[in-house]
Protein backbone atom coordinates (compact mmCIF):
# COMPACT_ATOMS: atom_id res chain seq x y z
CA UNK A 1 0.00 0.00 0.00
CA UNK A 2 2.60 2.38 0.94
CA UNK A 3 5.07 1.25 -2.57
CA UNK A 4 1.53 2.33 -4.58
CA UNK A 5 1.29 5.47 -2.82
CA UNK A 6 4.56 5.86 -3.20
CA UNK A 7 5.16 5.44 -7.10
CA UNK A 8 1.79 7.63 -7.71
CA UNK A 9 3.16 10.08 -5.82
CA UNK A 10 6.53 9.87 -8.22
CA UNK A 11 4.45 9.54 -11.40
CA UNK A 12 2.45 12.19 -10.96
CA UNK A 13 5.47 14.75 -10.66
CA UNK A 14 7.11 14.81 -14.35
CA UNK A 15 10.09 17.48 -13.33
CA UNK A 16 11.39 17.88 -9.84
CA UNK A 17 14.41 20.32 -9.16
CA UNK A 18 15.62 21.17 -5.50
CA UNK A 19 18.37 23.72 -5.23
CA UNK A 20 20.21 23.10 -8.45
CA UNK A 21 22.83 25.21 -8.97
CA UNK A 22 25.18 25.24 -12.32
CA UNK A 23 28.68 27.50 -13.14
CA UNK A 24 30.46 28.29 -15.91
CA UNK A 25 34.25 28.62 -15.14
CA UNK A 26 33.79 32.32 -13.02
CA UNK A 27 29.85 32.46 -14.19
CA UNK A 28 27.01 30.87 -11.88
CA UNK A 29 23.95 31.02 -14.02
CA UNK A 30 21.79 29.04 -11.75
CA UNK A 31 21.94 29.66 -8.18
CA UNK A 32 19.65 26.99 -6.16
CA UNK A 33 16.59 26.95 -8.11
CA UNK A 34 13.24 25.31 -7.14
CA UNK A 35 10.90 23.70 -9.43
CA UNK A 36 8.35 21.17 -9.47
CA UNK A 37 6.53 20.41 -12.48
CA UNK A 38 3.36 18.24 -12.31
CA UNK A 39 2.91 15.60 -15.35
CA UNK A 40 0.57 17.59 -18.02
CA UNK A 41 1.30 20.37 -16.44
CA UNK A 42 2.50 23.62 -18.58
CA UNK A 43 5.00 25.76 -16.96
CA UNK A 44 6.15 28.75 -18.26
CA UNK A 45 9.58 30.02 -17.05
CA UNK A 46 9.53 33.66 -17.43
CA UNK A 47 12.91 35.76 -17.11
CA UNK A 48 15.11 38.54 -18.53
CA UNK A 49 17.66 37.48 -21.01
CA UNK A 50 20.52 35.50 -19.93
CA UNK A 51 19.08 34.72 -16.73
CA UNK A 52 19.74 30.56 -16.87
CA UNK A 53 16.85 29.81 -18.70
CA UNK A 54 18.02 27.84 -21.10
CA UNK A 55 20.56 26.28 -18.98
CA UNK A 56 17.74 25.68 -16.80
CA UNK A 57 16.48 23.39 -19.75
CA UNK A 58 19.81 22.02 -20.85
CA UNK A 59 20.17 20.44 -17.51
CA UNK A 60 16.29 18.53 -16.81
CA UNK A 61 16.61 17.62 -20.68
CA UNK A 62 20.35 15.74 -19.43
CA UNK A 63 22.02 18.10 -22.26
CA UNK A 64 24.48 18.94 -18.52
CA UNK A 65 25.15 18.37 -15.10
CA UNK A 66 24.21 20.34 -12.16
CA UNK A 67 26.99 21.62 -9.84
CA UNK A 68 25.07 21.28 -7.25
CA UNK A 69 20.81 20.56 -5.54
CA UNK A 70 18.96 17.88 -7.23
CA UNK A 71 17.23 17.01 -10.38
CA UNK A 72 14.97 13.98 -11.49
CA UNK A 73 12.29 13.61 -14.64
CA UNK A 74 10.14 11.56 -14.04
CA UNK A 75 11.84 9.86 -10.91
CA UNK A 76 15.15 9.18 -12.63
CA UNK A 77 18.19 11.08 -11.94
CA UNK A 78 20.55 10.11 -14.45
CA UNK A 79 21.19 11.90 -17.24
CA UNK A 80 21.12 9.70 -19.93
CA UNK A 81 17.53 8.79 -18.03
CA UNK A 82 16.35 12.58 -18.08
CA UNK A 83 17.66 12.44 -21.69
CA UNK A 84 15.41 9.32 -22.81
CA UNK A 85 12.67 11.27 -21.73
CA UNK A 86 12.75 15.08 -22.83
CA UNK A 87 12.48 16.61 -26.12
CA UNK A 88 14.07 19.61 -26.85
CA UNK A 89 13.16 22.67 -29.05
CA UNK A 90 16.12 24.76 -29.39
CA UNK A 91 15.85 28.48 -30.08
CA UNK A 92 16.94 28.27 -33.47
CA UNK A 93 15.42 25.97 -35.28
CA UNK A 94 17.84 23.98 -36.51
CA UNK A 95 16.01 21.88 -39.46
CA UNK A 96 18.59 19.93 -41.64
CA UNK A 97 18.79 21.53 -45.20
CA UNK A 98 18.83 18.37 -46.89
CA UNK A 99 16.05 17.39 -45.68
CA UNK A 100 12.56 17.87 -46.29
CA UNK A 101 10.03 19.46 -43.89
CA UNK A 102 8.13 16.12 -43.17
CA UNK A 103 11.61 14.15 -43.11
CA UNK A 104 12.75 16.86 -40.72
CA UNK A 105 9.86 15.97 -38.53
CA UNK A 106 10.31 12.70 -38.74
CA UNK A 107 14.46 13.02 -37.14
CA UNK A 108 13.32 11.15 -34.24
CA UNK A 109 11.46 8.54 -35.04
CA UNK A 110 14.05 7.38 -37.66
CA UNK A 111 16.42 8.05 -34.69
CA UNK A 112 14.35 5.14 -32.84
CA UNK A 113 14.64 2.70 -35.85
CA UNK A 114 12.31 2.90 -38.21
CA UNK A 115 12.32 3.06 -41.50
CA UNK A 116 11.72 6.24 -43.43
CA UNK A 117 9.00 5.41 -44.74
CA UNK A 118 7.29 3.73 -42.05
CA UNK A 119 8.14 7.11 -39.95
CA UNK A 120 6.68 9.44 -42.78
CA UNK A 121 3.45 7.31 -42.50
CA UNK A 122 2.79 7.98 -38.79
CA UNK A 123 4.40 12.13 -39.12
CA UNK A 124 1.95 12.45 -42.03
CA UNK A 125 -1.55 12.68 -40.18
CA UNK A 126 -0.43 15.32 -37.71
CA UNK A 127 1.23 17.53 -40.36
CA UNK A 128 -2.40 17.37 -42.00
CA UNK A 129 -3.64 18.05 -38.64
CA UNK A 130 -1.38 21.21 -37.39
CA UNK A 131 -1.87 22.86 -40.76
CA UNK A 132 0.83 21.99 -42.58
CA UNK A 133 -0.28 19.68 -45.28
CA UNK A 134 0.51 21.32 -48.32
CA UNK A 135 4.60 21.60 -46.92
CA UNK A 136 5.71 17.99 -46.48
CA UNK A 137 8.51 17.97 -49.48
CA UNK A 138 9.28 21.77 -48.74
CA UNK A 139 13.26 22.31 -47.91
CA UNK A 140 13.67 24.61 -45.09
CA UNK A 141 14.76 27.21 -47.48
CA UNK A 142 11.68 27.56 -48.98
CA UNK A 143 9.72 27.85 -45.43
CA UNK A 144 9.01 30.87 -43.75
CA UNK A 145 10.32 31.63 -40.38
CA UNK A 146 7.18 31.15 -38.73
CA UNK A 147 6.28 28.00 -41.08
CA UNK A 148 9.58 26.86 -39.92
CA UNK A 149 9.11 26.49 -36.36
CA UNK A 150 6.09 24.94 -36.67
CA UNK A 151 8.20 22.12 -38.24
CA UNK A 152 10.67 22.17 -35.66
CA UNK A 153 7.91 22.14 -33.24
CA UNK A 154 6.05 19.20 -34.90
CA UNK A 155 9.95 17.13 -34.33
CA UNK A 156 9.81 18.10 -31.31
CA UNK A 157 6.23 16.58 -30.88
CA UNK A 158 6.81 13.50 -33.12
CA UNK A 159 9.98 12.53 -30.85
CA UNK A 160 7.07 10.63 -28.47
CA UNK A 161 8.71 11.97 -25.44
CA UNK A 162 6.47 13.03 -22.04
CA UNK A 163 8.20 16.07 -21.67
CA UNK A 164 8.51 19.06 -24.21
CA UNK A 165 11.30 21.45 -23.35
CA UNK A 166 10.62 24.66 -25.58
CA UNK A 167 13.54 27.00 -25.42
CA UNK A 168 12.52 30.45 -26.53
CA UNK A 169 10.37 28.86 -29.65
CA UNK A 170 9.15 32.17 -31.29
CA UNK A 171 11.86 34.46 -30.05
CA UNK A 172 13.48 34.98 -33.32
CA UNK A 173 10.23 35.73 -35.08
CA UNK A 174 8.39 39.36 -36.08
CA UNK A 175 5.39 40.12 -33.77
CA UNK A 176 2.45 39.45 -36.18
CA UNK A 177 3.61 36.12 -36.76
CA UNK A 178 4.54 35.26 -33.06
CA UNK A 179 0.89 35.80 -32.15
CA UNK A 180 -0.36 33.50 -35.11
CA UNK A 181 2.17 30.99 -33.76
CA UNK A 182 0.83 31.63 -30.18
CA UNK A 183 -2.69 30.59 -30.90
CA UNK A 184 -1.36 27.76 -32.85
CA UNK A 185 0.90 25.76 -30.24
CA UNK A 186 -1.94 26.78 -28.10
CA UNK A 187 -4.54 24.37 -29.77
CA UNK A 188 -1.62 22.27 -30.57
CA UNK A 189 -0.92 21.87 -26.93
CA UNK A 190 -4.32 21.11 -26.29
CA UNK A 191 -4.38 18.10 -28.82
CA UNK A 192 -1.73 16.60 -27.06
CA UNK A 193 -1.54 16.49 -23.27
CA UNK A 194 2.54 16.85 -22.54
CA UNK A 195 4.11 17.92 -19.82
CA UNK A 196 5.48 21.62 -21.38
CA UNK A 197 8.12 23.74 -19.67
CA UNK A 198 8.38 26.81 -21.92
CA UNK A 199 11.47 29.50 -21.92
CA UNK A 200 10.22 32.87 -22.55
CA UNK A 201 10.82 36.56 -21.88
CA UNK A 202 7.38 37.49 -23.25
CA UNK A 203 5.03 38.08 -20.46
CA UNK A 204 1.76 37.36 -22.75
CA UNK A 205 3.43 34.34 -24.24
CA UNK A 206 3.73 32.63 -20.80
CA UNK A 207 0.16 33.42 -19.83
CA UNK A 208 -1.48 32.01 -22.81
CA UNK A 209 0.46 29.00 -22.94
CA UNK A 210 1.03 28.08 -19.19
CA UNK A 211 -0.84 26.79 -16.61
CA UNK A 212 1.42 28.09 -14.09
CA UNK A 213 4.35 31.08 -14.95
CA UNK A 214 7.46 30.40 -12.45
CA UNK A 215 9.20 34.33 -12.75
CA UNK A 216 13.12 33.78 -12.72
CA UNK A 217 15.39 36.76 -11.75
CA UNK A 218 18.24 38.20 -13.41
CA UNK A 219 21.62 35.87 -13.27
CA UNK A 220 22.21 34.08 -11.25
CA UNK A 221 19.28 32.78 -12.05
CA UNK A 222 16.38 31.52 -9.02
CA UNK A 223 12.79 31.48 -9.10
CA UNK A 224 11.65 34.71 -7.35
CA UNK A 225 7.79 33.47 -7.72
CA UNK A 226 5.25 30.99 -8.78
CA UNK A 227 1.69 32.24 -10.44
CA UNK A 228 -1.03 30.38 -11.32
CA UNK A 229 -2.31 30.51 -14.68
CA UNK A 230 -6.28 30.37 -14.51
CA UNK A 231 -8.00 31.93 -17.72
CA UNK A 232 -11.28 31.13 -19.28
CA UNK A 233 -11.25 29.95 -22.67
CA UNK A 234 -11.37 31.78 -25.62
CA UNK A 235 -9.53 33.19 -28.28
CA UNK A 236 -5.76 34.63 -28.05
CA UNK A 237 -7.88 38.18 -28.26
CA UNK A 238 -10.61 38.02 -26.67
CA UNK A 239 -7.92 36.54 -23.89
CA UNK A 240 -4.91 39.21 -23.82
CA UNK A 241 -7.45 41.90 -23.22
CA UNK A 242 -9.71 40.35 -20.38
CA UNK A 243 -9.66 41.09 -16.93
CA UNK A 244 -7.86 38.36 -15.36
CA UNK A 245 -5.24 38.43 -17.88
CA UNK A 246 -4.20 42.27 -17.14
CA UNK A 247 -4.39 41.34 -13.40
CA UNK A 248 -1.97 38.26 -13.94
CA UNK A 249 0.36 40.35 -16.31
CA UNK A 250 0.30 43.14 -13.63
CA UNK A 251 1.41 40.73 -10.76
CA UNK A 252 3.79 39.20 -12.85
CA UNK A 253 5.50 42.43 -14.24
CA UNK A 254 5.62 43.30 -10.78
CA UNK A 255 7.57 39.79 -9.25
CA UNK A 256 10.32 40.48 -11.97
CA UNK A 257 11.16 44.48 -10.73
CA UNK B 1 17.38 30.52 -71.36
CA UNK B 2 19.80 28.26 -69.16
CA UNK B 3 21.79 27.94 -71.89
CA UNK B 4 22.07 32.04 -72.79
CA UNK B 5 23.37 32.45 -69.08
CA UNK B 6 25.85 29.68 -69.43
CA UNK B 7 26.90 31.25 -72.51
CA UNK B 8 26.92 34.90 -70.88
CA UNK B 9 29.01 33.35 -67.85
CA UNK B 10 31.63 31.65 -70.29
CA UNK B 11 32.14 34.53 -72.84
CA UNK B 12 34.91 36.47 -71.35
CA UNK B 13 37.18 33.46 -70.77
CA UNK B 14 36.59 32.50 -74.23
CA UNK B 15 36.71 36.10 -75.64
CA UNK B 16 40.53 36.13 -73.24
CA UNK B 17 41.40 32.80 -74.68
CA UNK B 18 40.45 34.00 -78.24
CA UNK B 19 42.70 36.57 -77.69
CA UNK B 20 45.65 34.70 -76.26
CA UNK B 21 45.72 32.02 -78.87
CA UNK B 22 45.41 34.93 -82.08
CA UNK B 23 48.10 36.99 -80.75
CA UNK B 24 50.53 33.70 -79.77
CA UNK B 25 49.16 32.65 -83.79
CA UNK B 26 50.21 36.14 -85.21
CA UNK B 27 53.79 36.63 -83.27
CA UNK B 28 54.67 33.55 -83.83
CA UNK B 29 54.07 34.00 -87.51
CA UNK B 30 55.67 37.12 -87.67
CA UNK B 31 59.08 36.35 -85.78
CA UNK B 32 58.70 33.42 -87.94
CA UNK B 33 60.00 31.08 -85.54
CA UNK B 34 60.38 27.38 -86.34
CA UNK B 35 57.62 24.85 -85.25
CA UNK B 36 60.48 22.83 -83.30
CA UNK B 37 60.88 25.95 -81.23
CA UNK B 38 57.88 27.21 -80.96
CA UNK B 39 54.65 25.75 -82.71
CA UNK B 40 51.81 28.56 -83.51
CA UNK B 41 48.84 27.05 -82.56
CA UNK B 42 47.71 26.44 -85.92
CA UNK B 43 50.95 24.18 -86.12
CA UNK B 44 49.38 22.36 -82.94
CA UNK B 45 45.95 21.96 -84.30
CA UNK B 46 47.79 19.95 -86.88
CA UNK B 47 49.31 17.82 -84.80
CA UNK B 48 45.89 17.19 -82.96
CA UNK B 49 44.66 16.22 -87.02
CA UNK B 50 47.60 14.15 -88.49
CA UNK B 51 48.01 12.54 -84.85
CA UNK B 52 44.95 11.38 -83.75
CA UNK B 53 45.04 8.34 -83.58
CA UNK B 54 48.19 8.00 -81.52
CA UNK B 55 46.94 10.97 -79.45
CA UNK B 56 43.59 9.13 -79.12
CA UNK B 57 45.56 5.81 -78.05
CA UNK B 58 47.52 7.38 -75.29
CA UNK B 59 44.86 9.88 -74.44
CA UNK B 60 42.70 6.77 -73.57
CA UNK B 61 45.37 5.39 -71.47
CA UNK B 62 45.88 8.22 -69.80
CA UNK B 63 42.62 9.12 -68.50
CA UNK B 64 41.81 5.69 -67.48
CA UNK B 65 45.04 6.21 -65.07
CA UNK B 66 42.96 9.54 -63.91
CA UNK B 67 40.06 8.51 -63.56
CA UNK B 68 41.10 5.14 -61.23
CA UNK B 69 43.40 6.74 -59.44
CA UNK B 70 41.24 9.59 -58.46
CA UNK B 71 38.64 6.82 -57.89
CA UNK B 72 40.87 5.36 -55.67
CA UNK B 73 41.77 8.42 -53.92
CA UNK B 74 38.26 9.28 -53.13
CA UNK B 75 37.33 5.79 -51.65
CA UNK B 76 40.47 5.68 -49.59
CA UNK B 77 40.30 9.17 -49.01
CA UNK B 78 36.87 9.16 -47.67
CA UNK B 79 36.78 5.98 -45.29
CA UNK B 80 40.02 7.53 -43.97
CA UNK B 81 38.15 10.35 -42.76
CA UNK B 82 34.93 9.20 -41.84
CA UNK B 83 38.08 6.53 -39.35
CA UNK B 84 39.70 9.65 -38.29
CA UNK B 85 36.60 10.92 -37.23
CA UNK B 86 35.16 8.21 -35.48
CA UNK B 87 37.99 7.43 -32.92
CA UNK B 88 40.39 10.78 -31.77
CA UNK B 89 43.01 8.38 -30.92
CA UNK B 90 43.57 7.23 -34.56
CA UNK B 91 43.48 10.67 -35.64
CA UNK B 92 46.20 12.00 -33.30
CA UNK B 93 48.17 9.16 -34.51
CA UNK B 94 47.35 9.13 -38.65
CA UNK B 95 47.04 12.78 -39.16
CA UNK B 96 50.99 13.90 -38.53
CA UNK B 97 51.68 11.31 -40.60
CA UNK B 98 49.35 12.11 -43.38
CA UNK B 99 50.76 15.83 -43.64
CA UNK B 100 54.63 14.46 -43.52
CA UNK B 101 53.29 12.12 -46.52
CA UNK B 102 52.29 14.66 -48.35
CA UNK B 103 56.04 16.58 -48.22
CA UNK B 104 57.54 13.96 -50.16
CA UNK B 105 57.55 15.20 -53.66
CA UNK B 106 55.84 12.31 -56.09
CA UNK B 107 58.47 12.71 -58.91
CA UNK B 108 60.99 11.13 -56.46
CA UNK B 109 58.39 8.58 -55.16
CA UNK B 110 57.52 7.92 -58.81
CA UNK B 111 60.42 6.01 -59.94
CA UNK B 112 60.44 4.29 -56.64
CA UNK B 113 57.25 2.46 -57.70
CA UNK B 114 57.61 1.83 -60.88
CA UNK B 115 60.47 0.14 -59.63
CA UNK B 116 58.11 -1.64 -57.13
CA UNK B 117 55.37 -2.00 -59.29
CA UNK B 118 56.84 -2.39 -62.55
CA UNK B 119 55.49 -0.63 -65.72
CA UNK B 120 52.06 -1.44 -66.10
CA UNK B 121 49.15 0.15 -64.72
CA UNK B 122 49.59 0.41 -61.14
CA UNK B 123 52.11 2.63 -60.57
CA UNK B 124 50.51 5.41 -62.05
CA UNK B 125 47.31 4.49 -59.96
CA UNK B 126 49.32 4.50 -56.54
CA UNK B 127 50.97 7.55 -57.50
CA UNK B 128 47.46 9.07 -58.86
CA UNK B 129 46.05 8.50 -55.49
CA UNK B 130 48.85 9.59 -53.57
CA UNK B 131 48.14 13.24 -54.83
CA UNK B 132 44.72 12.96 -55.16
CA UNK B 133 43.61 11.65 -51.79
CA UNK B 134 45.06 14.13 -49.73
CA UNK B 135 42.59 16.72 -50.31
CA UNK B 136 40.01 14.46 -50.19
CA UNK B 137 40.59 13.37 -46.83
CA UNK B 138 41.00 16.90 -45.15
CA UNK B 139 38.10 18.43 -47.03
CA UNK B 140 35.86 15.58 -45.75
CA UNK B 141 37.56 15.29 -42.20
CA UNK B 142 37.00 19.63 -41.57
CA UNK B 143 33.37 18.46 -43.21
CA UNK B 144 32.33 16.12 -40.91
CA UNK B 145 33.51 18.53 -38.13
CA UNK B 146 31.90 21.96 -39.45
CA UNK B 147 28.05 20.63 -38.15
CA UNK B 148 26.94 22.86 -35.49
CA UNK B 149 27.57 21.53 -32.12
CA UNK B 150 24.12 22.35 -31.10
CA UNK B 151 22.53 19.68 -34.03
CA UNK B 152 24.54 17.71 -31.38
CA UNK B 153 22.62 18.50 -28.71
CA UNK B 154 19.10 18.57 -30.72
CA UNK B 155 20.42 15.05 -31.88
CA UNK B 156 21.15 13.63 -28.56
CA UNK B 157 17.52 14.45 -27.09
CA UNK B 158 15.82 13.31 -30.62
CA UNK B 159 17.41 9.88 -29.46
CA UNK B 160 19.88 9.56 -32.60
CA UNK B 161 23.33 7.10 -31.75
CA UNK B 162 26.95 8.36 -32.81
CA UNK B 163 26.06 6.51 -35.83
CA UNK B 164 22.76 8.19 -36.66
CA UNK B 165 24.19 11.35 -35.84
CA UNK B 166 27.05 10.32 -38.55
CA UNK B 167 24.56 9.44 -41.07
CA UNK B 168 21.59 11.81 -40.72
CA UNK B 169 23.83 15.09 -39.49
CA UNK B 170 27.49 14.97 -40.12
CA UNK B 171 27.87 13.03 -43.12
CA UNK B 172 25.50 15.56 -45.27
CA UNK B 173 27.20 18.34 -43.60
CA UNK B 174 30.60 17.51 -44.63
CA UNK B 175 29.61 17.22 -48.34
CA UNK B 176 30.51 20.93 -49.63
CA UNK B 177 33.99 20.18 -48.02
CA UNK B 178 34.39 16.83 -49.01
CA UNK B 179 33.21 18.21 -52.71
CA UNK B 180 35.87 20.89 -52.69
CA UNK B 181 38.91 18.28 -51.72
CA UNK B 182 37.09 16.35 -54.48
CA UNK B 183 37.87 19.03 -57.12
CA UNK B 184 40.98 19.91 -56.28
CA UNK B 185 41.87 16.54 -56.57
CA UNK B 186 40.34 16.04 -60.11
CA UNK B 187 43.01 18.88 -60.91
CA UNK B 188 45.88 17.31 -59.45
CA UNK B 189 45.01 14.01 -61.40
CA UNK B 190 46.27 15.19 -64.64
CA UNK B 191 49.57 16.02 -62.88
CA UNK B 192 49.65 12.56 -61.10
CA UNK B 193 49.73 10.82 -64.09
CA UNK B 194 51.84 12.55 -65.89
CA UNK B 195 54.66 12.07 -63.82
CA UNK B 196 53.52 8.36 -63.14
CA UNK B 197 54.03 7.92 -67.03
CA UNK B 198 57.36 9.85 -66.95
CA UNK B 199 59.09 7.85 -64.81
CA UNK B 200 58.49 4.31 -66.70
CA UNK B 201 55.90 3.87 -69.14
CA UNK B 202 55.32 2.22 -72.81
CA UNK B 203 51.85 4.15 -73.47
CA UNK B 204 50.00 7.55 -72.31
CA UNK B 205 50.21 11.21 -73.48
CA UNK B 206 53.39 11.70 -70.49
CA UNK B 207 54.90 9.09 -72.45
CA UNK B 208 54.10 10.56 -75.84
CA UNK B 209 55.57 14.02 -74.70
CA UNK B 210 58.71 12.44 -73.64
CA UNK B 211 58.70 10.51 -77.12
CA UNK B 212 58.23 13.41 -79.14
CA UNK B 213 60.97 15.86 -77.35
CA UNK B 214 63.98 14.03 -78.47
CA UNK B 215 62.43 14.28 -82.22
CA UNK B 216 61.96 17.77 -81.52
CA UNK B 217 58.19 17.25 -82.86
CA UNK B 218 56.97 19.76 -80.24
CA UNK B 219 53.55 20.55 -81.94
CA UNK B 220 52.42 17.04 -80.39
CA UNK B 221 53.82 17.60 -77.10
CA UNK B 222 51.92 21.16 -77.31
CA UNK B 223 48.63 19.01 -78.54
CA UNK B 224 49.40 16.21 -75.46
CA UNK B 225 49.17 19.46 -73.12
CA UNK B 226 45.90 20.98 -74.82
CA UNK B 227 44.66 17.16 -74.27
CA UNK B 228 45.44 16.50 -70.74
CA UNK B 229 44.25 20.02 -69.96
CA UNK B 230 41.09 19.31 -71.74
CA UNK B 231 40.81 15.79 -70.16
CA UNK B 232 41.67 17.59 -66.50
CA UNK B 233 38.75 19.94 -66.93
CA UNK B 234 36.63 17.36 -67.79
CA UNK B 235 36.83 15.41 -64.44
CA UNK B 236 36.45 18.86 -62.62
CA UNK B 237 33.46 19.44 -64.21
CA UNK B 238 31.64 15.80 -63.42
CA UNK B 239 32.82 16.20 -60.20
CA UNK B 240 30.62 20.19 -59.78
CA UNK B 241 27.89 18.18 -61.87
CA UNK B 242 27.58 15.36 -59.73
CA UNK B 243 28.16 17.97 -56.70
CA UNK B 244 24.89 19.83 -57.77
CA UNK B 245 23.05 16.69 -58.16
CA UNK B 246 24.25 15.95 -54.34
CA UNK B 247 24.58 19.11 -52.72
CA UNK B 248 21.57 20.75 -54.18
CA UNK B 249 21.03 22.75 -50.45
CA UNK B 250 24.23 24.11 -50.66
CA UNK B 251 23.00 26.30 -53.45
CA UNK B 252 19.80 27.69 -51.09
CA UNK B 253 22.44 29.11 -48.58
CA UNK B 254 23.75 30.46 -51.27
CA UNK B 255 20.85 32.46 -52.82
Amino acid sequence: MQDLIETSVETATAVELAGVSKRYGDVLALDRADLTVRRGERVALLGPSGCGKSTLLALIAGLEEPDGGALAVGGATDARERLAQCALMPQRDLLLPWRSALDNACLALENQGLSRAEARRRAQPLFAELGLAEFERARPSELSGGMRQRVAFLRTLLAGKDVLLLDEPFGALDSLTRAALQGWLRDALDRERRTVLLVTHDVEEALLLADRVAVLSPRPGRVLAEVAVDLPPGTRRELVVSAPFLELREQILEALE
Amino acid sequence: MRWASHVRRAAPTLVLLAAVVGLWEVVVQAANTPAWLWPSPAAVARSLADDDGLLARNAWVTAREMLLGFALAAAVGMLLAALLHFSAAVRRAVYPILVASQTVPVVVLAPILVVAFGYGLLPKLAIVALVCFFPVVVGMSDGLRSADRQYRRLMLTLDAGALDLFRRVELPASLPALFSGLRIAAAYAAIGAVFGEWAGSGSGLGYVMQQAAPALATPRIFASVVLLTAMALALFGAVTLVERLAVPWSRDAAA
